[in-house]
C-alpha cells in the first residue's frame, strides 16, 4: 500500500495548476465575474489539455487515465475557481460530440438546479420548465427545475435510500462520479482558502504584530488545515475505491471543508473578507452551490447511515 | 494512490489473523477495569504470547504498513490492547531504540517485548502540564548517580510500573528547553512515593509520584546530559503518530453496534440522530484513510511520524467524544447507568482532547510548524 501520489500524478497536478495560473489568474477571475459569460477559448484550451477526455481510452482519442487522476485535475479547477459546467462536460466526453475536445459545452441537472443552461450547447437530461433564479454565486448562473421534473434521486434524499448498502441514487455511476468530481473541486477550494487565510494572517498587522500570532486566529487556521486534510484523505480514497458509499461520505466531508474553510477565511480577512475586493466570497458562494449538487448533505448522511 | 496491500502484506495479515483466531479463545477472563494489578498481569500475559508468536516488536521493527495491519487485525478480532504496556511499547521503548546505547537497548528492550517489565511516564508536573518545558524536578549529580527531588503527576501506570521514563532538570541555569535530561528510573528505588489519582472514569490509571532524593545511576540517562528535550520530542512524535490507528477500527465497530441498538430501541426513526450516525460513519472512514495516508508518508520518509499526527489527533479526539455522546443519545435515560455498555467509554473519551497534548496545544503545533504562522500568544 502506498497512498501517496505517484510521480506522474504529481506532474499532472502541477501541470494543470501551472496552466490555470497562467490562463485563469486573478485578473481573468475578475473579468469572468464582470462578464458573466463563459470563456470559450479557455474551454477549448482545457479540451486540448485533456481536461474533459482524461478518462476516455487512448484509442478513442482520450488520455486513458482514471478517476484518481480526474480528481487531481478537478481539485486544481476548484482551487482556481474555474467557472462552467465542468463536471457535466467531463461526464459527456465520448458520448456528446465535441465535449471531449472542449468544443461543446454540456450541462445537465445535478440536483434541483441546472447550471449554465443559457450558455450550454447541449443539455443532457430533462430541463423543461426550468426557470432562471438569481444565483447566489456570480460565477454560476442557475435555473431551478420544477419539483416534478427533477430526477427522483435529487428530490427525495432520504426516501431514495434503501436499508443496507449500496444505496439508491448514489449507486448510479454518473451520480457517483459527478459527486466525486464535485467533491474534488470542493477540496481544491478548501486548500486555496486555507492558504489565503494563512497568507493574510502572516501579512496583516494589528496591535503591532501579525494577526496570525494571536492564538484565536491561529486556531481558526489550524482547523482549516485539519478539515482540508481529512477531506483530502476521504476524496482521494473514494477515487481509488470507487465505492458509492465512500464517495457519498467523501462528498459530505469535502462540502464541510469547502464551506467551513471559506467562512473561516472570510473571518480571518476581517472587513476585507466581507467585500468583493477579496476573492473569498466567490469561494464561499461556489461551495454552497456545489454542496447542493449530486449528493447533498442529508442524502450523504442517509446513505452512510443505511450501511451501518 | 494505491490502497491495495502487497502479497507480502496480505500474507502477514492472513498469518496474524489465523493466529489470533487460535489464541483468543485460550485467554484468561479479562480483569475488572479498575483492578490495575490484575490488568498488569493480563496485559503482560498477552504481550508474552505476542512475543512467543513473533509479533512482539511489531511496534518498533515492522514496516509502518505492517504495524497498521497489526492494529487493524487485532482490533477487528477483539484482541487485548497494549494496556499497561502502553508506555513501554509505544513511548519509552521506541525512544530507547532510537536514542539509547547498545547496552541500554539490551538491558531495557527485551523485558518490554517479553511482557516482563512495565513502564510509566514521568513527564508532567503540577506546574508543568501542557507547558512541559517548565518542569522543576531537579537532578543533582553525585558521583555516578543523579539525586532526584521533586514531584510528577498524571504518571500513567505508576501504580504497577517497574520503570519510569523520567524528565528531570539537570541544569537550572540553562534556557528552559536546554537543561533537561531523560532518565530511566527504577520504581523500587528508595525515596519514591506513589499516590494513585482516581480519574473521572473511576480508574487509577495514573498517579502522583513524589521523589525525595532518589538516586538514579548516571548510566540510566538516555541521550546526552541536558539533551532530554530533543529525546522527548522523539517520544511525543510517536505518541501522536499511529498510536491511535487501532482505535479508529474500534470506533467504526462501536458505531455499528450503536446503530444496531438504535434500530432495536426505536432511536433509529429520529432523523437527526440517524443522520448524525451517518455523518460519524463518514468521519471514521475518513480518519482511517487519513491514517493510511500518514502511514504511507511515514513509510516513505522513514523517520518518526510528523505533523500529520497532530492533524489526526485533533480530529480523532473530538470524533471519539462525539461517538460516545451519540451512544448516550441512543441510550436515552440509560446513559446514566454506568453498568450499561459505552457509558464507561464515554467517560474515558473526555481525556482524549487533553492527554498527549491538549487540542489547543495541537492547534498551535499545526499553525506554527505546518502552516508557518508566527509564534506568539
Amino acid at each position: 500500500m502506498d497512498f501517496r501520489l505517484t510521480d506522474d500524478q504529481k506532474a499532472l497536478k502541477a501541470g494543470v495548476r501551472e496552466m490555470l495560473t497562467a490562463r485563469f489568474g486573478p485578473d481573468a477571475l475578475r473579468a469572468a465575474v464582470a462578464s458573466g459569460r463563459l470563456d470559450r477559448a479557455l474551454w477549448r484550451d482545457l479540451g486540448e489539455l485533456g481536461f474533459f477526455a482524461l478518462r476516455l481510452p487512448e484509442e478513442s482519442g482520450g488520455v486513458g487515465l482514471g478517476p484518481p487522476e480526474a480528481v487531481l485535475v478537478f481539485e486544481e479547477a476548484g482551487r482556481a475557481l474555474l467557472p462552467g459546467p465542468l463536471v457535466a462536460t467531463h461526464l459527456a466526453a465520448g458520448e456528446v460530440p465535441g465535449a471531449a475536445e472542449g468544443k461543446t459545452v454540456v450541462t445537465a441537472p445535478g440536483g434541483p438546479f441546472v447550471e449554465w443552461l443559457d450558455e450550454a450547447d447541449v443539455v443532457r437530461g430533462d430541463t423543461s420548465g426550468a426557470a432562471p433564479v438569481r444565483s447566489v454565486d456570480p460565477l454560476t448562473p442557475l435555473h431551478r427545475l420544477p419539483d416534478t421534473a427533477a430526477p427522483a434521486a435529487w428530490r427525495t434524499g432520504a426516501a431514495g435510500v434503501r436499508e443496507g448498502a449500496p444505496a439508491g441514487p448514489v449507486s448510479e455511476p454518473a451520480v457517483a462520479l459527478g459527486a466525486l468530481l464535485t467533491a474534488a473541486e470542493q477540496l481544491g477550494s478548501a486548500g486555496r482558502t486555507t492558504e489565503a487565510a494563512v497568507r493574510h494572517a502572516r501579512a496583516r498587522q494589528q496591535f503591532g504584530r501579525p494577526v496570525g500570532a494571536f492564538q484565536a486566529v491561529k486556531h481558526l487556521c489550524a482547523e482549516m488545515l485539519v478539515r482540508t486534510e481529512v477531506a483530502r484523505a476521504a476524496v482521494y480514497a473514494a477515487a481509488v475505491t470507487g465505492d458509492p458509499v465512500e464517495i457519498a461520505g467523501a462528498k459530505l466531508l469535502a462540502d464541510e471543508a469547502a464551506v467551513g474553510c471559506a467562512r473561516d477565511c472570510l473571518q480571518v480577512h476581517g472587513g476585507m473578507g466581507f467585500t468583493w475586493e477579496a476573492e473569498v466570497h466567490l469561494h464561499l458562494k461556489r461551495a454552497w452551490v456545489r454542496a447542493e449538487r449530486w449528493i447533498p448533505r442529508t442524502l450523504a448522511e442517509e446513505v452512510e447511515a443505511a450501511c451501518l | 494512490m494505491d490502497l491495495a496491500y502487497t502479497a507480502e502484506e496480505e500474507d502477514f495479515r492472513a498469518r496474524l489473523s489465523s493466529w489470533l483466531a487460535a489464541v483468543l479463545p485460550t485467554l484468561p477472563p479479562r480483569p475488572d477495569p479498575l483492578d490495575w494489578p490484575g490488568r498488569r498481569a493480563y496485559d503482560c500475559d498477552w504481550q508474552r504470547r505476542l512475543h512467543d508468536a513473533g509479533y512482539a516488536d511489531v511496534h518498533w521493527d515492522a514496516s509502518p504498513t505492517q504495524r497498521l495491519i497489526f492494529l487493524e487485525e487485532t482490533e477487528r478480532a477483539g484482541a487485548p490492547y497494549v494496556g499497561a504496556n502502553f508506555v513501554g511499547l509505544l513511548h519509552a521503548g521506541p525512544t530507547i531504540a532510537a536514542e539509547g546505547t547498545r547496552e541500554q537497548r539490551e538491558r531495557w528492550l527485551p523485558p518490554v517485548l517479553r511482557g516482563e517489565e512495565v513502564w510509566c511516564q514521568g513527564f508532567s508536573e503540577p506546574e508543568a502540564g501542557s507547558d512541559l518545558a517548565s518542569l522543576r524536578t531537579r537532578a543533582v549529580r553525585d558521583g555516578d548517580a543523579y539525586v532526584v527531588t521533586g514531584s510528577k503527576t498524571w504518571t500513567s501506570h505508576a501504580e504497577v510500573a517497574d520503570w519510569c521514563e523520567l524528565l528531570v532538570r539537570t541544569d537550572p541555569e540553562a534556557p528552559r528547553h536546554r537543561g533537561i535530561s531523560w532518565l530511566a528510573m527504577p520504581m523500587d528505588a528508595p525515596g519514591i512515593t506513589v499516590r494513585p489519582l482516581r480519574t473521572l472514569a473511576g480508574s487509577t490509571e495514573f498517579a502522583e509520584v513524589f521523589l525525595d532524593e532518589v538516586r538514579v545511576p548516571v548510566a540510566n540517562r538516555v541521550g546526552a546530559e541536558n539533551d532530554g528535550w530533543r529525546v522527548t520530542m522523539v517520544t511525543l512524535s510517536f505518541e501522536r503518530g499511529t498510536a491511535f490507528a487501532g482505535e479508529v477500527v474500534a470506533c467504526r465497530r462501536t458505531l455499528g453496534e450503536i446503530a444496531r441498538a438504535a434500530r432495536r430501541n426505536g432511536a433509529w426513526s429520529d432523523d437527526v440522530l440517524r443522520r448524525r450516525m451517518g455523518a460519524l460513519s463518514a468521519e471514521f472512514r475518513a480518519l482511517w484513510r487519513l491514517t493510511q495516508w500518514n502511514v504511507s508518508e511515514a513509510q516513505a520518509g522513514g523517520g518518526p511520524p510528523g505533523a500529520g499526527g497532530s492533524v489526526f489527533k485533533l480530529r480523532y479526539s473530538h470524533a471519539r467524544q462525539e461517538l460516545y455522546d451519540t451512544a448516550a443519545a441512543v441510550l436515552g435515560p440509560d446513559a446514566l447507568d454506568l453498568g450499561r455498555e459505552w457509558n464507561p467509554d464515554r467517560l474515558s473519551s473526555l481525556s482524549y482532547t487533553i492527554a498527549a497534548g491538549t487540542s489547543q496545544i495541537q492547534r498551535n503545533i499545526v499553525a506554527e510548524r505546518v502552516l508557518g504562522l508566527p509564534k506568539g500568544r
